[in-house]
């Protein structure tokens, strides 16, 4: 093994590459013009980061707890709703609640503090209700943990995944409409300036959710999800663990809700559906279930994928390839036949359950020069282990097929191959219907 | 073998990436003119994106050309898919403005409208809406205009409609989480009950094809019309629970009904539907032969007109939107969106389809009237009934 | 006598679709009693035995399409449990629950792709689709025919499961899956059959719930799929004269809800029961207590 980094090089080494990313990102922000292709880059930045802190929140809660839980859309959603709600400008009241007599809520908390706060105020005035976002979805994540932590694996996927349903159906309902809006768009909230600010808070929630994995917490919490009896039996409180990583992974997902809905400048419940749960599942899956990075890498290519990179295959040209069966919706084809083919073959997904560690990026870099020498003489191996492989399958097909014939030959000649087992009655203690 | 297979795709979507950059700017400049359509080719109103995507794709066809300030463009169209989906609406709107088009048309359905408004507004891309009838649309955005009434007109429109035939009660159904129809709903019960009217109100939950129950509603509250302006998709399961359970009010609806998936619902079947609209089919010969003939030429035309040839209102429209497009552009001179957004608000445009346009000071079209068509359930083909008013 | 007269046509709607959503709760309550997996994918199943029978009968007669469809639905459903599950079956039960997701993910978008987004009409069977007059309500001839045929099915369904090898088989498996595979049981056969029983009965359930609700498009299967497994969950699971009891209930609260004016909440509701059930009687109506072992 290599000598490896101290921790204050890494620690400085991790701070020079986020920064530079974010200059990065605030210096392309505004310098693109809106007409620049180059645009579909900030789009995907700012929803890839999004999508990166609710992924990591699924999976501390999928990976790290070992709790199959599929209700994070149903908590974007209140985490959006509560932000919009609280942040449209009194002026737009009227128009934004047209069918509700400009609603209840009249104020918005990013007024009153930017009047007497200033610039501070206003962006003090959109993280306080994002804040309360979060806020919000834990205090609901915790009542439905209580009955619903209980259960098993699947029973708590279905659960979850129809609390989700349940919250949607509520806040579209009429009655509700003075303060939801109903069935109706809302908009005109305020929203961030610039793609530097989902990444900003994106990057920081993680970070918790990263410290958070690291401490003792996180190794109770791997530990439920190794073996849950085990645990108990070493001291972790269950159902203490289990609600808390519940609580925590939602009030991330609230506030990603609430990124969300900066982002997209207008929430309606609609979208918030089980297919958006599926994908950020996806997303996790693509990353490596138990890897925090590769959530966010997953994110990133998901959101690239599925929104820049294969637009293409839906308007009949991509790559410079046309072909008739590049209409609508063969881009969805496409990416959902790749997402099965990691699914199958890479269950480990991009990262496994490794982390980003710069002492294996900087082995992984020096070894190159080594491997690239040895790869001729590798290959050579490879070939010849492929070779050798063919031929004791071959053999061992050889060897099976003159075991069939010599049964064969005994089946003929009236031997008797083994002895049956013997079908009792008794078998019928297996039965279930059948009492 | 895995190996192998990751390294195909790791450099296909570089490949992609690279294309997906590059390709935008490579053919922006020369004499080509690009026209965003921003409409749904799938999700709930995938059918009704699809026939308004038709008229824009005839119109092209008709009329491929432009001469702006003195120089022959020729029109190229960029259609992106925004899957009847607020939320996928935004990064659709932001893909047509990246790829550097000179005005968007669109879209079906007011949500993805309202949700890709401020994506257009940020960029300065002048939209015209061509059936978004959501007043949201247009009131706050100043780069939205539109080219259709509006649902307070609509709503107006049918309540008058309904009472002027001796319609007292009337039963509202609209879809949760869909702004269209919610929204007018709401301004018909509004108007309805102005005129004295009674109404009862319900919504169906999303992905529901179960209308047994709601048909029953309306049936056991002794309503005189069953109001129900909800996508095709819907239209068509509430016409067949209607006839199986032998509703016996009229069913009335605004714009979206007006199109063959309705017709051929109801075809054959005892039910009576009344629909308000934009344009009446043989109001204008030449225009309904010509794209008849398109449509019949062209399989995929017709596949995605949803199998026959009967021209619906929102394929109208999107004819007229393409050539109001173009007529902006010459009065603008210019192909710059900033220049066919300071030439739209007084632009007039006559010898459409479906009427002149012209537009008012929130950028809406100044239209007054309403067709109200009734289905006739022996041909299968829409009868005119009148005009109608707001007044 | 006024009360039936208001509520006859709610209470035949509500059976008639609940025993569409048993003919796919058996698939899902079978499926799960065996591999302890919610087959996400199953839903789809039926949302593409809808599909392609709209695209069979424009070239063959009513009965091949019908005998047809089944068969896809077999092939479909098999297919999917050699390619998706098999390989996947000694890994955590959440990689088998993604691999389900996947599944379900790709049917869906493949059906997007295949109808362009558009709905379709599913062929009209003018002898399920005649109108009836039932005491005072109106209603189309599949709604009777739905819970005769259910209950016909399900008999022979428990007959086979109770006194054939192949049923005592399943029992088996479902009660010890590695106990069974040591006594000789063939594991893959008896999952294969369970896939073709289930997919089977979710394609008889796809021509009476569309041709009572004649419009299909992708995401047509999702919800009667997420609402026959709740019948299942509310029958208890494994069982499947629980999974048919549960289906029946819910079709019929639920038009019930309808009728009542909280149509909002008719979805909501179905999630409502799952999760009372699970909290009150985690192991539903007919359900056994499982007890698990360290």
């Amino acid at each position: 093994m290599e000598k490896t980094l101290n921790s204050k090089t890494k620690t400085a080494l991790s701070a020079i590459c986020i920064a530079a990313f974010l200059l990065i990102v605030f210096a392309l922000d505004n310098t693109i013009s809106a007409g620049s292709s180059w645009k579909m880059l900030i789009t995907v930045i700012e929803k890839g980061s999004i999508f990166a802190l609710v992924a990591a929140s699924m999976n501390l809660l999928n990976g790290f707890t070992g709790l199959f839980s599929l209700g994070q859309a149903g908590f974007m959603l209140i985490g959006a709703y509560t932000y919009a709600i609280f942040t449209i400008p009194a002026a737009s009241h009227d128009k934004v609640y047209q069918y509700f007599d400009g609603g209840l809520i009249q104020w918005s908390i990013v007024e009153i503090l930017e009047d007497k706060l200033g610039v501070f105020g206003h962006y003090l005035g959109m993280f306080i209700p994002m804040i309360g976002a979060g806020l919000i979805v834990a205090l609901i994540a915790f009542l439905i943990g209580i009955p619903v932590l209980r259960l098993k694996s699947d029973y708590l996927a279905i659960a979850t995944l129809g609390f989700a349903e349940i919250l949607r159906a509520f806040f579209q309902w009429n009655t509700l409409g003075p303060i939801t809006n109903g069935s109706n768009v809302l908009r005109k909230y305020t929203t961030y300036g610039n793609a530097v600010f989902p990444v900003i808070i994106a990057g920081i929630s993680i970070a918790i959710i990263l410290l958070l994995i690291n401490s003792t917490y996180g190794r109770a919490f791997r530990a439920i999800r190794d073996d849950e009896i085990a645990a108990e039996a070493m001291g972790v409180n269950l159902f203490k663990h289990k609600e808390m990583s519940f609580v925590i992974s939602s009030f991330f997902a609230g506030v990603s809700g609430a990124l969300l809905a900066m982002f997209q400048t207008t929430i309606n419940a609609t979208p918030f559906n089980t297919v958006m749960t599926y994908e950020i599942l996806l997303i996790v899956v693509i990353g490596g279930i138990g890897s925090i990075t590769g959530s966010i890498i997953g994110a990133f290519l998901f959101t690239a994928a599925s929104e820049w990179w294969l637009r293409g295959l839906d308007a009949g040209r991509w790559l410079g390839i046309s072909s008739s069966l590049m209409r609508p919706g063969f881009r969805k084809v496409v990416f959902a036949v790749l997402i099965m083919m990691i699914v199958l073959f890479y269950a480990q997904g991009i990262m496994g359950s490794k982390e980003f560690s710069w002492d294996r990026f900087f082995a992984w870099i020096k070894s190159r020069p080594e491997a690239l020498k040895t790869l001729p003489a590798r290959r050579k191996a490879k070939s010849a282990a492929k070779k050798e492989a063919r031929a004791s399958k071959a053999a061992a097909k050889a060897k099976a097929k003159a075991a069939k014939d010599e049964g064969e030959a005994k089946k003929a000649s009236g031997e008797k191959l083994f002895t049956p087992l013997p079908v009792s009655d008794e078998i019928m203690i297996f039965g279930k219907e059948g009492k | 073998m895995k190996k192998v297979l990751v390294i195909m795709l790791t450099l296909l979507l570089s490949m992609s990436m690279l294309a997906g950059c590059g390709g935008g700017s490579s053919s922006g400049g020369g004499d080509t003119i690009k026209i965003g359509v921003f409409e749904p080719a799938s999700g709930d109103n995938g059918a009704g994106g699809k026939q308004e995507t038709l008229g824009i794709q005839y119109a092209n066809q008709v009329q491929p050309t432009v001469e702006v300030g003195g120089k022959e463009y020729n029109v190229e169209l960029v259609i992106v898919d925004n899957e009847s989906d607020n939320a996928k609406a935004v990064t659709a709107a932001q893909s047509l403005v990246s790829q550097n088009v000179s005005v968007v048309l669109g879209s079906y359905g007011s949500g993805v409208s309202i949700a890709a408004a401020d994506v257009f507004a940020d960029a300065g891309m002048p939209a015209i809406g061509v059936t978004c009838t959501n007043p949201q649309v247009t009131a706050d955005c100043e780069q939205y205009f539109r080219i259709c009434f509006l649902d307070p007109f609509q709503g107006t429109v049918l309540a008058n409609y309904a009472w002027e035939n001796g319609m007292k009660k009337a039963y509202c159904l609209s879809k949760l989480g869909d702004d269209y129809s919610v929204g007018l709903v709401n301004y018909f019960v509004e108007a309805f009950k102005k005129l004295g009217g009674e109404v009862v109100e319900e919504q169906f939950p999303d992905k529901n094809s179960d209308f047994t129950s709601y048909v029953a509603n309306a049936k056991k509250a002794g309503c005189d019309v069953f109001f129900s302006p909800v996508s095709t998709e819907a239209a068509a399961l509430i016409i067949d629970q209607a006839e199986a359970q032998a509703l016996g009010m009229p069913i009335l609806a605004g714009d979206t009904w007006d199109s063959n998936v309705i017709t051929g619902a109801a075809q054959g079947k005892n039910v009576e539907v009344v629909v308000t609209t934009f344009y009446q089919e043989g109001g204008n010969a030449d225009f309904d032969k010509g794209i008849k003939e398109w449509i019949e030429g062209d399989s995929t035309a017709m596949t995605n007109n949803g199998g026959n040839s009967d021209v619906a209102a929102v394929t109208a429209m999107g004819y007229d939107a393409y050539f109001v497009a173009l007529e902006a552009m010459k009065a603008a001179g210019s192909t710059a969106p900033a220049d066919i957004l300071a030439a739209l608000p007084d632009l007039t445009v006559s010898n459409l389809v479906c009427g002149d346009v012209s537009f008012n000071e929130v950028g809406d079209a100044n239209k007054t009237e309403a067709f109200v068509k009734k289905c006739n359930t022996e041909t299968g083909a829409w009868d005119f009934l009148k005009k109608q008013s707001a007044e | 006598m006024g009360f039936i007269h208001t509520w006859l046509p709610y209470i035949l709607a509500g059976i008639a679709v609940g025993g569409q959503y048993a003919l796919i709760a058996i698939g899902y309550t079978m499926v799960y009693g065996i591999l302890r997996l919610i087959n996400f994918a199953h839903g789809d199943v039926f949302m593409w035995s809808g599909l392609i029978m709209v695209y069979l009968i424009t070239i063959l007669p009513l009965w091949a399409s019908v005998i047809l469809v089944i068969l896809f639905a077999i092939v479909l459903g098999t297919t999917i449990e050699k390619v998706a599950y098999r390989p996947l079956r000694s890994a955590p039960r959440m990689s088998i629950m993604i691999s389900a997701i996947g599944v379900s993910y790709l049917l869906q978008n493949f059906a997007l792709y295949i109808t362009g987004g558009l709905t379709k009409t599913y062929p009209t069977i003018a002898w399920l689709q005649k109108t009836v007059q039932i005491g005072s309500a109106t209603t189309k001839m599949v709604t009777v025919i739905t819970p005769i045929l259910t209950i016909v099915l399900v008999f022979l369904l428990v007959m086979l499961i109770k006194h054939t090898k192949i049923g005592m088989a399943m029992r088996a498996v479902s009660r010890d899956f590695e106990t069974s595979s040591l006594m000789g049981i063939d594991i893959n056969r008896v999952i294969t059959v369970t896939f073709v029983i289930g997919c089977g009965l979710a394609a008889i359930g796809s021509v009476l719930y569309f041709s009572n609700y004649t419009g299909i498009q992708p995401m047509s299967g999702a919800m009667p799929g997420l609402k026959a497994f709740v019948a299942a969950v509310f029958g208890g699971i494994g069982s499947v004269p629980g999974a048919v009891v549960g289906a029946f209930i819910i079709g019929v609260c639920e038009n019930i809800i309808k009728g009542t004016g909280w149509t909002t909440f008719s979805d909501a509701f179905t999630f409502v029961l799952l999760i009372v059930i699970l909290m009150v009687k985690p192991t539903g109506l007919f359900g056994e207590k499982n007890i698990d072992k360290v």
